[in-house]
């Protein structure tokens, strides 16, 4: 990530001057930090909505009864998760509305998922195997309708909108399935930098004190965040 | 159209059937339900927040590849090979900028849609290519921001790969249903 993010923004620097468009490259730092901020404010009700919702469903044994009905095939995409764990349950449900295209409830879900498995990861600050499996399943984006692309079709005046369902049904399945298998395939090749492990049992590890801090949760995620 | 409306009366009560659900399992199992929300909601903001730095850094580095020409130069570079799969070219765009942008690419879309026409090969392979995939790099930005993870490791490679997959199957069936 350090020389994508490096590469991405040398190389427009670098283009934009040879496309005589170095003011618009500038501008575009200013209102893509502002819309960044735009994004995570807009972002909090319903996050703060979803998240209550989901605590009700944690406590209630929802969660759980929908991590047991899916455990045949959750066993398999995320072995190294426990079958009964929470995260499961949040996984299924991040699924389903993704696919029913409740993107305002799925992302907190998502995110839910994320910090439970975060709990079992080893490397606070590296993804997990199952972390990337969930985010495999998110960014092929795998949806039932697409809402939004029939709203415009519709606004253009398309007959018949709902003849695109059919094949985007097929791509976006197409797509779900090959990313999973491609997430397992890599899974294979890059192995979690197992030299960590021994680390974290020791309560005093030789990389500094932000390690152990780091430990727990969401709550120390927060205080860390100045130092990064 | 029947499958479509049974979808869209799914999509429409899922929601509230969701809600009422765990409400009432809350409810009946005797969890104090108000309490246990305001518990849960209280980390939205602290979610949120968290996410801002990994926003930031993702979208202001997408902005500037977008603002620099480089998309529509890769576009340009590789017309010649795509154009002879039968790919037209006012569609070019919109697979460069899926996995960067999503309101760029129903932007671009929309764009198309209307100077193209409802009846034009391009509007119906754009639109296929737009519902079938996600925003790659703002998925992995908001997902892994909320937990603080920066080693990505092979995420960000799955879900590129995974667009490519996207976009040409689109192509592929767009071609045979079309």
């Amino acid at each position: 990530m350090n020389y994508i993010f490096y590469g991405l923004i040398v190389l427009s620097i670098i283009i934009g001057a040879i496309n005589g468009k170095l003011p618009d490259v500038v501008n575009s730092i200013l209102i893509g930090a502002g819309k960044s901020v735009q994004i995570a404010l807009s972002l909090i009700g319903i996050m703060a909505f979803w998240l209550g919702i989901m605590k009700i469903a944690e406590k209630s044994g929802v969660v759980e009864f929908i991590a047991k009905i899916i455990k045949p095939i959750t066993k398999r995409l995320f072995n190294e998760i426990p079958p009964e764990d929470p995260a499961i349950g949040n996984i299924a449900m991040n699924f389903s509305a993704n696919a029913l295209g409740l993107t305002n409830a799925a992302t907190p879900i998502g995110i839910m998922a994320m910090q439970d498995l975060q709990k079992h990861n080893v490397n606070k600050k590296t993804a997990s195997n199952a972390m990337c499996m969930l985010l495999a399943m998110n960014t092929a984006g795998f949806q039932l309708i697409p809402a939004t692309v029939i709203a415009v079709l519709v606004g253009i005046g398309y007959k018949n909108p709902t003849e695109i369902i059919a094949p985007t049904l097929f791509v976006t399945s197409f797509t779900f399935v090959s990313a999973v298998i491609l997430a397992k395939i890599f899974q294979r090749f890059s192995p979690v930098q197992t030299a960590e492990l021994p680390l974290t049992p020791n309560p005093s590890p030789p990389r500094g004190e932000g390690e152990t801090r780091n430990a727990n949760s969401l709550f120390t995620k927060q205080e860390q965040g100045g130092e990064q | 159209m029947s499958f479509q409306s049974i979808l869209n009366i799914i999509s429409l009560w899922a929601l509230p059937f969701i809600i009422v659900l765990i409400l009432t399992t809350g409810m009946v199992k005797k969890v104090p339900v108000y309490e246990v929300f305001t518990e849960g909601a209280k980390d939205g903001f602290k979610v949120a927040v968290n996410i801002i730095p990994y926003l930031v850094a993702i979208i202001v580095a997408i902005s500037m590849l977008r603002a620099s020409g480089a998309i529509e130069m890769l576009a340009n570079a590789m017309s010649s090979i795509l154009i002879r799969l039968n790919i037209p070219a006012d569609v070019l765009p919109v697979i460069f900028v899926r996995p960067l942008s999503g309101s760029a690419a129903l932007g671009l879309f929309s764009d198309i849609a209307t100077t193209a026409g409802p009846t034009a090969y391009s509007t119906k392979l754009a639109a296929v290519m737009v519902g079938s995939s996600e925003t790659t790099f703002y998925v992995l930005a908001v997902y892994f921001g909320a937990v603080g993870i920066t080693k990505f490791r092979y995420a960000l490679w799955v879900g590129l790969l995974a667009d490519i997959i996207a976009a040409i199957m689109s192509i592929i069936v767009c071609g045979w249903v079309f």
